[in-house]
């Protein structure tokens, strides 16, 4: 065992540049330097902001409801609504972060998207019917459902707020890199650009605009991936064996990058990693908030049937890219920072790091009119992940702790959507100055710590609130805030944070994901302090499961009010 | 809902039909997916050979081949169970909307 850990404890270090990078939503981690100027990137991005802010007018047009603002009035077809899935889930990090793992070490980049698209199905077979049939806006009026309201929402609303936060930190830094590498300007640009337009498409445009952004997002996103994996394709007369014996042939690893390389080295990580992706996919508020777009239980199945497709396929293409980049920008000195005597780094050397692979081989494929347009596709698209993450952050505020818990449910709809829409106003801002403040910190470990307190919290409360009779709210209070600080200490005294933010010798939890344990404290603690609740309410709750059970099984009295 | 609905749903054969039907296939499939993506983690951590035998005599490792089959694997899933729960599962649902109107 220790021999193991000292040979795989060398490639590691190597390893760790790239790994982190990966987790990283915003995809661009570590010093950047600002390039020149790219006008034709920053065009295209204005024409996708001057379409999206007039798709906002519309929307903001016909919101006028509650149910309009928060889930467009439930009009949104399953293809729709499969397709803005994908679109809040294909983040930069996915695109440029695993194209770039790809280009660094081949075969590893794949268990990632791996990692990434096998939580789908869980989704579907555990969680989408049942949230549509018991929900209206936001998880927490399903796991509320026949639980306190006060607490559960309380519970749920910070859930939510702890998974949007990280979440967006890493996307305004991860932007304002972006920005310098493909655009040419300014970190403090980038950071008030998204932060303001996502203030505009939240506000303004609710559940309608955004749903929107994500669909033309994702459109454009699939559309320049694909060109550019058939034009590699192309290239080698459509024989992946062809493209891999080129890549082998001038990659610097070898054959080596055919294999796994070090990222499982320690199967307790990867384990543990594999669980945050898979059942953190089922407990990112965001994503969860958009099966109550669709008409019914149906539509919902439909939605992710289509989501998990184009998020298939989308892995696929960024592997084909990864190769791609391999075997069109290695041989090509111009993409890289030459030294001495013509001689350069195959992979640390690329100009931009290797994150700009993707962006890279767009040019070389494409020149630089296609360049400009991946670029932009690349910006947009962290606009439409903050753009979902700030909606479910408002509505977490406004429907679930004012309207709930501060209004005891009396609240009047109106006020709520304006609560709502302040409240976008405030997470915008409040991005924007964390987006500032974090420009120079490592934010790797944030989109992980991300999935973790999903699949940790948000997740274990959900199933066991719909699926187990015997949950009650002192079980799943207790469970959920047992399972949201165990993951979130545990980050913190593990390597990415200990050891390289607070400069400390050795990490005190010594894997890099928590999942595997606080998910484990969670389900322990939800099912622990339920069976030692004896309290009236704790019998009441117990006795209501049935008619909570019918209704999620059926759907019916789906459309009617809530019963309590 | 009535208290008496709710009895009188629980009660129907059909809704315990459905019920049991569905949650014995969503969770097989569920395990499914968790069995062969677990499987994968592990012969990507304790077959590293295994992976990166070639395929045919060419470069392609298995890895990569098994690797595409995972997340060929997890669409298919995603399809199978739509396709039944369409089919099979809202038809029973239909069948109990109309014992119970």
């Amino acid at each position: 065992m220790r021999r193991l850990s000292l040979a795989t404890g060398a490639g590691l270090a190597g390893f760790l540049g790239t790994h982190a990078v990966a987790w990283a939503a915003g995809a661009v981690e570590g010093d950047v330097q600002k390039q020149s100027l790219n006008i034709a990137a920053i065009a295209m991005f204005f024409l996708f902001v001057v379409g999206t802010l007039f798709i906002t007018y519309r929307a903001a047009a016909s919101s006028k409801s509650a149910a309009d603002f928060y889930a467009a009035g439930g009009g949104i077809t399953g293809f729709q609504n499969g397709l803005a899935i994908a679109g809040d889930y294909m983040s930069a990090a996915s695109f440029l972060g695993i194209s770039g793992l790809v280009f660094a070490s081949g075969f590893d980049g794949l268990i990632y998207s791996i990692g990434f698209l096998v939580g789908w199905p869980i989704v579907l077979f555990l969680i989408a019917e049942r949230l549509r049939n018991l929900g209206k806006f936001t998880f927490a009026d399903v796991a509320s459902f026949r639980l306190d309201q006060t607490q559960i929402r309380i519970l749920s609303a910070t859930g939510t707020l702890v998974v949007v936060a990280f979440y967006l930190i890493a996307q305004m830094v991860g932007a304002g890199k972006l920005i310098q590498l493909l655009f040419g300007l300014d970190y403090l640009y980038a950071v008030v650009i998204v932060g303001a337009l996502m203030i505009v498409y939240v506000a303004f445009g609710g559940m309608k605009a955004t749903t929107w952004v994500q669909i033309i997002k994702a459109c454009l996103l699939l559309a320049g991936a694909t060109f550019m994996a058939l034009a590699v394709l192309w290239h080698f007369g459509f024989s992946p064996e062809a493209m891999f014996a080129e890549a082998v042939r001038v990659h610097p690893r070898g054959d080596a990058i055919m294999a796994p390389g070090q990222m499982v080295a320690d199967p307790v990580s990867a384990i543990s990693l594999g669980l945050a992706l898979m059942f953190g996919t089922a407990g990112l508020p965001h994503i969860l908030m958009r099966f109550f777009t669709v008409s019914d239980a149906k539509a919902a199945r439909k939605s992710v049937f289509y989501a998990t497709g184009f998020i298939a396929y989308f892995y696929i293409l960024t592997f084909i890219i990864g190769f791609g980049a391999i075997t069109f920008l290695m041989v090509d000195p111009a993409y890289y920072s030459v030294g001495a005597g013509g001689a350069y780094n195959k992979i640390a050397g690329l100009l931009g790091g290797t994150n700009m692979a993707a962006v890279h081989l767009a040019n070389a494929v494409g020149g630089s009119l296609f360049l400009g347009f991946i670029s932009a596709v690349a910006f947009a698209t962290i606009l439409a992940v903050v753009a979902g993450l700030t909606l479910s952050g408002a509505s977490a505020v406004s429907h679930d702790l004012y309207a709930e818990v501060f209004a005891r449910g009396r609240a009047d709809e109106r006020k709520e959507v304006n609560i709502s829409k302040a409240s976008a106003v405030v997470i915008g801002i409040v991005a924007i100055v964390l987006g500032y403040v974090f420009e120079n910190q490592n934010v790797a470990f944030m989109v992980g710590l991300a999935f973790a307190v999903a699949a940790s919290c948000n997740f274990p409360v959900l199933l066991m609130s719909t699926m187990w009779k015997g949950c009650t709210t002192r079980g799943a209070m207790w469970g959920g805030f047992l399972g949201l600080t165990s993951a979130v200490v545990m980050v913190v005294l593990s390597k990415a944070v200990w050891v390289q933010t607070f400069g400390n010798k050795a990490a005190l939890f010594p894997y890099d994901n928590p999942a595997l344990f606080s998910m484990t404290i969670a389900f322990g603690g939800i099912w622990l302090f339920s069976k030692l609740d004896a309290s009236q309410r704790a019998k009441n709750e117990v006795a209501s499961y049935d008619a909570q059970y019918v209704r999620s099984e059926t759907g019916i009295g789906a459309a009617s009010a809530h019963i309590h | 809902m009535v208290q008496s609905e709710q009895e009188r749903i629980l009660r129907n054969p059909k809704f315990q039909e459905l019920v049991r039907t569905r949650s014995g296939f969503a969770w097989t499939l569920a395990a499914v997916m968790l069995a062969i993506y677990l499987g994968f983690i592990f012969l990507v951590a304790f077959a590293h050979d295994l992976m990166a035998a070639k395929v045919g005599g060419g470069v392609t490792s298995v890895g990569i081949v098994l690797g595409v089959v995972v997340i060929v694997s997890a669409f298919l899933l995603t399809g199978i169970y739509v396709q039944r729960a369409n089919g099979r599962f809202d038809e029973l649902t239909r069948d109990l909307q109309k014992d119970i109107a």
